[in-house]
């Protein structure tokens, strides 16, 4: 398939990985921040073509694994009313809350429904105006423009009985949390191409200045990263801390600037809890006061509700680069993708999801 | 009362975990494994049935008949492709041509919800009858039943299915040894998407339409042209990757496969790279995966592509770990691949 095949092509592959090893000449740590790019990483392999000098760490760019378990949970509450409709994207039914996750609220009757995008969920609202549709908000920069489209399109067409459940977290304020934590290791990023389509690359700029690290804005496909390696390792090795563009089929240095608009015309930035992490101020979206009756935490008056973690999962510590899944003493023990401890197990962009689902064997054979 | 000392009364799935059946209970990923494996499977143990196979074989006087049931709920009724009626005759079918069987006999169960429009009943049974024949088999028994408007999903089927084993092979996954080839007869994931792209109303520049399809006639050419077959299954819900699963546990073997060798159309490659699915689980209705004797398998590739032609050569069973599918990736690494756990989910972004 076009724009595919040649991207996963074995041979090109191998010279990557081979040109890679050529100019490795000691340990590195590289960070790929998207859980899509941890995805195709566990599941191509491309971390086994790699030499071992070179240590891939999964960020936190999943946007279900850092979704706070209270936002869940107030899912959850929402989800169960009799007069409400609710709409989310595949990947967060399964999400494990305090004690349930929604595919279970569907069974015990509730409306809960998949769907590809906000706006099927805002052309459900005008389907039936009888009910209280609400959307599940969640994701980076890449969700924010369709999502802020559907609360914008709501209020141009009037349509009231539609609300957002608003979880939008923004990736440069996590990367510095990261990078200005004591114990970090991370020397150079592969920063997430999709992100970086909307809002460009200008934002990693001052990072890569103030913190000495490289960042290599990187596609999804198999030799994107590894040519996203290669360039991340060069910089690395010549002791250049740049913002390089190896998306450049998709990603220009000013983004999206249409889509830019909308999402400051609708939200604004807000600081956000990062399940597994904590509290990281400026890093997350909310909806701007003149958008607020489109709030479904104001809508149902949830704003108020606070909840513990489970105690047992580290996932924040995989999130934050620290541990890797396996390391974890309930990793496909007492936590698998059937019975998640944390939602870093449940998403198929969650690192622990990834290793259990591609590399149990492996991992049991080291261990 | 020794027999019943086996079976408990408890329920064996423990009520904390799953007060309730979810969907992904009948997805053909793990719950429904498990549902299988801890609660009816104990339940009815027997020898017929603790083969878990897409049938039972039974035996009568050197007679050896293969019998099966299957049930179908697809919405909606009618897609690009095919229909509930043509999948019920079909899924049948197929299932006992697993089990290296001529299919001859099916039993039609309608359950059929009030106010259902009469054209679309008929609509279907002519569906039905125009598979029947194309498979070879009758339609020789059959019930009815209405339920209340709002109770059903317009029509759901249960067809049951014998047919006649003429040989002698073991044809079940307990038959796969190391070294065996393994085939698969044609182009993946048309089925899933097809369904999909209506449930959702995603349009392509052209419809992409099931592979619903009697498989009778590449299995019994197989056979007939002696073939050592030794275990097949058609690919349903859960896909090629559940599958492999099921026959590598059944079996007691590892099975390895290349992925750059899995037949996937381009505009189904297209549809999943879009949805965030992976086509090794996406539905189909119309192929199915043949373990061969090692030395046999030219011959059988050679067969299979004469009814299609991207039929193909992807793997083989290996020695242990016992029920490993792994998968040689594009780029020339390995992984495992699992069973799904629950129904696929769409990914965010």
């Amino acid at each position: 398939m076009k724009f595919i095949d040649e991207y996963r092509d074995a041979a090109a592959a191998r010279q990557f990985a081979d040109a890679i090893a050529r100019i490795t000449t000691r340990p590195w740590t590289i960070m790929e921040v998207c859980g899509g790019q941890t995805h195709a990483i566990i599941k191509f392999g491309v971390d086994e073509l790699l030499p071992k000098d070179i240590t891939l760490l999964h960020g936190p760019g999943c946007p279900v694994c850092v979704t706070p378990v209270e936002l869940i949970d107030k899912a959850l509450e929402i989800a169960a009313r009799p007069d409400v409709i609710f709409t989310s994207f595949g990947d967060m039914l399964r999400v494990p809350g305090t004690k349930t996750d929604l595919l279970a609220v569907k069974a015990a009757g509730g409306d809960v429904r998949m769907v590809y995008s906000p706006l099927d969920a805002l052309a459900l609202a005008q389907r039936h105006p009888d009910k209280q549709v609400v959307f599940f908000a969640v994701g980076f920069e890449t969700t924010a423009p369709a999502n802020a489209m559907a609360v914008y399109q709501a209020q141009r067409l009037g349509v009231e009985n539609f609300s957002l459940l608003v979880s939008h977290v923004l990736v440069p304020p996590a990367i510095e949390a990261i990078l200005s934590a004591p114990g970090n290791r991370v020397q150079g990023f592969l920063a997430a191409g999709h992100v970086c389509a909307v809002v460009g690359f200008a934002e990693y700029e001052p990072l890569a200045r103030k913190y000495r690290v490289p960042f290599v804005v990187t596609g999804f496909e198999p030799l994107d990263i590894l040519q996203g390696i290669y360039m991340t390792v060069k910089q690395l090795e010549e002791g250049r801390a740049e913002v390089e563009n190896q998306y450049a089929r998709a990603v220009q240095r000013e983004g999206n600037r249409p889509a830019q608009q909308l999402i400051a015309e609708v939200f604004e930035i807000v600081p956000r809890k990062w399940r597994g992490i904590g509290d990281i101020p400026q890093s997350g979206l909310g909806l701007r006061a003149a958008y607020a009756r489109y709030d479904a935490e104001k809508r149902f008056g949830l704003a108020s509700m606070m909840v513990e973690e489970p105690t047992e999962c580290m996932s924040g510590l995989v999130l934050q680069g620290v541990k890797k899944p396996h390391e974890c003493p309930a990793f496909g023990t007492r936590c698998t993708p059937e019975h998640p401890l944390g939602a870093t197990m449940v998403s198929s962009e969650g690192a622990c999801a990834a290793y259990y689902r591609y590399r149990r064997v492996q991992v049991a054979q080291e261990a | 009362m020794d027999t019943v000392s086996d079976f408990t009364l408890c329920c064996p799935i423990p009520i904390s975990q799953y007060p309730q059946v979810l969907l992904a209970h009948g997805s053909g990923g793990k719950l429904m494994h498990h549902l299988i494996e801890k609660m009816i499977g104990p339940a009815f143990s027997n020898p017929l049935l603790d083969a878990r196979h897409d049938g039972a074989v039974l035996q009568f006087d050197g007679l050896r008949l293969a019998f099966t049931t299957d049930s179908y709920v697809v919405r909606p009724l009618f897609f690009p492709g095919g229909d509930i009626g043509k999948l019920a005759v079909n899924g049948t079918v197929n299932d006992l041509a697993m089990c290296g069987a001529r299919p001859v006999f099916l039993s039609l169960g309608l359950i059929l919800e009030e106010g259902l429009p009469m054209d679309i009943l008929w609509q279907v049974i002519r569906s039905m009858k125009l598979a029947a024949d194309a498979a070879g088999v009758q339609i020789v028994t059959g019930d009815t039943k209405v339920v209340d408007r709002g109770k059903g999903d317009g029509i759901f089927i249960n067809t049951a299915g014998i047919g006649v084993i003429a040989h002698e092979r073991v044809i079940a996954p307990q038959s796969v040894r190391p070294g065996d080839a393994l085939l698969l007869s044609g182009d993946i994931g048309r089925h899933g998407i097809a369904i999909m792209a209506v449930r959702e109303g995603i349009e392509f520049e052209s419809a992409i339409e099931s592979d619903s399809a009697p498989l009778v006639e590449p299995v019994s050419r197989l056979l007939d042209e002696g073939v050592e077959v030794r275990c097949l299954r058609d690919l349903t819900r859960g896909g090629l990757a559940s599958a492999l699963v099921e026959i590598a546990e059944a079996a007691g073997v590892r099975v390895n496969i290349d992925e750059a060798s899995i037949p996937v159309r381009g505009d189904v490659q297209g549809a999943c790279e879009m949805l965030g699915l992976d086509p090794l689980y996406v539905a189909n209705e119309g192929r199915f995966v043949a373990f061969v004797a090692r030395q046999d398998a030219q011959r059988a590739l050679a067969i299979l592509q004469a009814f299609e032609p991207q039929a193909s050569l992807i793997g083989e069973a290996l020695d242990g770990p016992a029920g490993r599918v792994t998968m040689t990736s594009r780029i020339g690494a390995s992984r495992i691949v699992d069973m799904l756990s629950g129904e696929q989910l769409p990914r965010i972004c």
